[in-house]
């Protein structure tokens, strides 16, 4: 319920004293309102009354652009939604429609998938942690988790290109395989990891300050939780243990030995510290995945011809120079390493209607480049099935899920996000009103809102 | 009586000059040492003439900058309050320095110069009412900003400093009784006196726990973190939420001028202030026999540079503290400081007192 500013009453204490509440308008710019969220605080001095929370200034509009491109063209704009873990966000799209056109994805794409989103997961997590600390004060352990977090994104950057926007699954698989040298950078990323989590334990879960400051605040029940449809870290930090990959196992989750941490108070302190392990064990799972992973290419097949860059053999084809580049062997640039043909098989479906061909196919020989443009062409390229389909993911929040209506064309009719902190949202008045106004940072920080995926 | 004005007047230049330049070079040790301790290089831009000095010049620069920017005040402030609050907080801030004698007494030919702008007798009583009246300033930039979180800022600062200054009077009283004195060139003076023969009277010595609670209580008072609360930056921002330009840097200035006044009075009262350790106006006396003579100016050097020393070695204790910790909830706050200092400093007080009665006459 919105509230007025006329609803500011005046009251005579038992003192004698007429005192007078404050309202107390905390964003949309304010430091800790990362993201862009307003929340209107009724203040009886410290004390929180009655909080409204206005959320909406980041709405870009995602779900009504997604019934305006194709389905692989919605993938950029996944990116956009959870922007801290945009990988989870391109798995969970992907693998809706996936289910929505009834594709299989090869065994080795689970993997790839699952090991690049539970490295985000941890990115997400550690952004979270993170944050919460610096807003508490504690400056420093946000630089050591950013730190960690750089390690991670820099084994992104490898795996995908890019760092923000990845972009990285494809509607019937993944870009391109694992680079070549991967499993090593991994390992070692994990080990600095491990240490930052380390640090970041010694300096906040035995820190008196932090620890008060965390303990019995922002409390929520887990029937309350529910109630709210509230899912992820901040359910199980309530001791319910739902968690999508467990309950609902897709991919190769199943195959894999992990824990899933859950809390006992549902305060603020057990949020931290089910984050804290869940960072654990997604390494724990990545470092599985790396075991069980069934072996593909991993080597760039160079084939016969001489190699010219995709690019090059792209400009001397419009030059017309076809002598030069006959009997050559397209390879794409360093930053498209695994998307080659060899790598095709082990991570793409062999639907050829729905998955792209490979770069050197596409700039290649004529039949890529056909079939590419088929694909990427409105009105041309996949069509779905007519119908409906749900799927969720465990994103870093909680279950991210894409609902998916196809009438039969080339685009979706209707997607819609369930974005996993839209829920905690509607339920922070509930978390905050009681509490004091300084309680209002590792409340909210522990919700980890996201305005990307709450307003989409 | 000129001569004795233009000495004065001179000191005081000098505590001045040294105070606010310590404070300038402060905001650059800060940056290097939260760099340091988070794992980065630390502001290095700035260059004059293509030299950057590690970065040195990023306080000058943010001078040139707070003195350029538009100063605005808000339609709902009362403008002249508005004007007084930053200048408040500097002026306290700084007539604090006054009574802190920073080195030993200098003799030139008949003359005996204490190294101290005012000889006051009463001189700690002196720096704790400038330091309380410092929160005026405060008070009044919360209050005459017209914003709600200034006031929040403003009312926390008020609870926050009367709190902790009763723990950090009470938590001096032990030693004011050990050593007879609230003036701070005795005090200082006496702490020379050695316990058994080999152990320097220092405040700290005698009084660790009063150490402890007045290191505490005086970090709160300075409103650094753990206890910035006042400030706040992601919560309420703080009291001066609607100052720009040098008024704001007039703040900025007070907070670390503040801690350079505190860590000074950590090392008068409990680190022997200019004192060094076995050395007399006439040179070192060790208590296992050596005996190294040395001059007034040397001994005037030599307490110069313990001071300072000691002061730094404070200043930067701070900074680490800063760099380290989180920071308290109000209610937190005021538990710590009524349930937790309060007690200890009076229980402190008495035993004290008790130990005194039994030991006879201390001095």
């Amino acid at each position: 319920m919105p509230i007025e500013q006329s609803t500011t009453t005046t009251t005579l204490h038992e003192s004698g004293l007429a005192t007078k509440d404050m309202l107390l308008n905390i964003g949309p710019a304010h430091p800790a309102m990362h993201g862009i969220v307003r929340i209107i605080a009724r203040l009886e001095g410290e004390e929180i009354e009655e909080v409204d929370v206005e959320i909406g200034y980041l709405h870009r509009g995602f779900e009504k652009m997604s019934e305006n491109v194709d389905y692989n063209g919605v993938i950029p704009y996944t990116d956009r939604l959870n922007y801290v873990s945009p990988l989870i966000n391109n798995m969970g799209y992907c693998m809706t429609v996936e289910k929505l056109l009834g594709i299989t994805v090869p065994e080795r794409c689970h993997y790839v998938r699952v090991i690049v989103s539970e490295i985000s997961r941890i990115s997400d997590h550690l952004t979270c942690v993170g944050a919460t600390a610096m807003e508490l004060g504690a400056f420093t352990v946000f630089l050591y988790m950013i730190k960690a977090r750089e390690f991670l994104w820099e084994l992104v950057e490898k795996v995908t290109g890019a760092r923000l926007t990845v972009s990285y699954c494809r509607v019937g698989g993944v870009k391109g395989d694992l680079p070549d040298e991967f499993v090593e950078p991994c390992r070692a990323a994990f080990k600095e990891t491990r240490k930052v989590l380390d640090e970041a334990r010694g300096l906040l879960e035995r820190n008196r300050i932090f620890t008060d400051r965390m303990n019995g605040t922002g409390i929520i029940s887990a029937e309350d939780a529910i109630g709210y449809g509230i899912t992820g870290p901040f359910l199980r930090a309530s001791g319910s243990d739902y968690d999508v990959r467990k309950d609902c196992p897709y991919a190769i989750y199943d195959r894999i030995d992990f824990d899933v941490p859950i809390g006992s108070e549902g305060d603020n302190m057990d949020r931290f510290l089910v984050r804290m392990e869940e960072m654990e064990q997604s390494m724990r799972i990545v470092e599985a995945a790396f075991e069980q992973m069934p072996p593909g290419p991993v080597m760039v097949d160079p084939g016969t011809g001489r190699p010219i860059p995709a690019a090059e053999m792209v400009d001397l084809a419009k030059m017309g120079n076809i002598a030069a580049i006959t009997g050559g062997c397209a390879i794409a640039g360093p930053t498209l390493e695994g998307s080659s043909r060899a790598h095709y098989p082990s991570t793409a479906t062999d639907e050829k209607r729905a998955f792209l061909p490979p770069k050197e196919d596409a700039y290649g020989n004529i039949e890529g480049l056909m079939q590419q443009f088929k694909l990427v062409m409105m009105g041309h390229g996949i069509r779905g099935p007519l119908g409906e389909v749900y799927f969720a993911v465990e994103g870093a929040n909680g279950e991210l899920g894409f609902y998916v209506v196809s009438d039969g064309r080339g685009h979706a009719y209707r997607v819609r996000v369930r974005p996993p902190c839209f829920a905690i949202m509607s339920a922070l008045p509930e978390l905050l009103v009681g509490d004091m106004v300084a309680d209002i940072i590792p409340t909210f920080g522990s919700v980890n809102m996201i305005g990307g995926e709450l307003d989409r | 009586m000129i001569v004795e004005l233009l000495i004065k007047a001179g000191l005081a230049g000098f505590v001045f000059f040294f105070v606010l330049n310590l404070a300038g070079f402060h905001t650059w040790v800060e940056r290097k040492q939260s760099a340091l301790i988070q794992d980065r290089i630390g502001a290095n831009r700035a260059p004059i003439f293509g030299f950057r000095m590690l970065g040195m010049f990023h306080g000058m620069a943010d001078v040139l900058k707070m003195f350029t920017k538009e100063d605005i005040v808000p339609d709902r402030a009362d403008k002249t309050l508005h004007m007084l609050a930053p200048f408040f907080s500097v002026f306290f801030a700084l007539v604090a320095f006054a009574a802190i004698p920073f080195g030993p007494p200098l003799v030139i030919g008949e003359r005996v110069i204490d190294l101290q702008v005012a000889k006051i007798d009463a001189a700690l009583l002196y720096v704790f009412a400038m330091l309380s009246l410092g929160v005026y300033g405060v008070i009044l930039a919360g209050f005459a900003s017209g914003n709600n979180y200034a006031i929040m800022g403003g009312l926390r600062a008020t609870a926050q400093m009367i709190s902790y200054e009763i723990a950090l009077g009470i938590a001096l009283v032990g030693v004011i009784m050990i050593h007879g004195t609230i003036d701070l060139g005795e005090l200082v003076a006496s702490q020379g006196k050695l316990l058994w023969g080999w152990l320097p009277m220092w405040g700290i010595v005698v009084q660790p726990v009063a150490f402890f609670i007045f290191v505490t209580a005086a970090l709160a008072e300075t409103k650094r973190l753990p206890f910035d609360l006042p400030e706040g930056e992601s919560e309420i921002i703080g009291y001066f939420v609607e100052y720009s330009g040098m008024k704001f840097g007039m703040f900025f200035l007070t907070d670390f001028l503040e801690t350079i006044v505190v860590a000074s009075l950590a090392t008068t009262i409990f680190f022997g202030g200019w004192q060094v350790p076995y050395l007399s106006p006439d040179g070192f006396h060790f208590p296992w026999g050596w005996e190294i003579p040395v001059n007034n100016l040397v001994y005037v050097l030599l307490g110069l540079a313990s001071f300072s020393v000691k002061g730094l070695i404070f200043c930067f204790l701070f900074m680490q503290l800063r760099w380290t910790l989180p920071r308290f909830r109000y209610d937190q706050l005021m538990n710590l400081g009524w349930k937790g200092l309060f007690p200890i400093a009076v229980i402190n007080l008495v035993v004290t007192a008790v130990v005194l009665v039994f030991l006879g006459e201390p001095n």
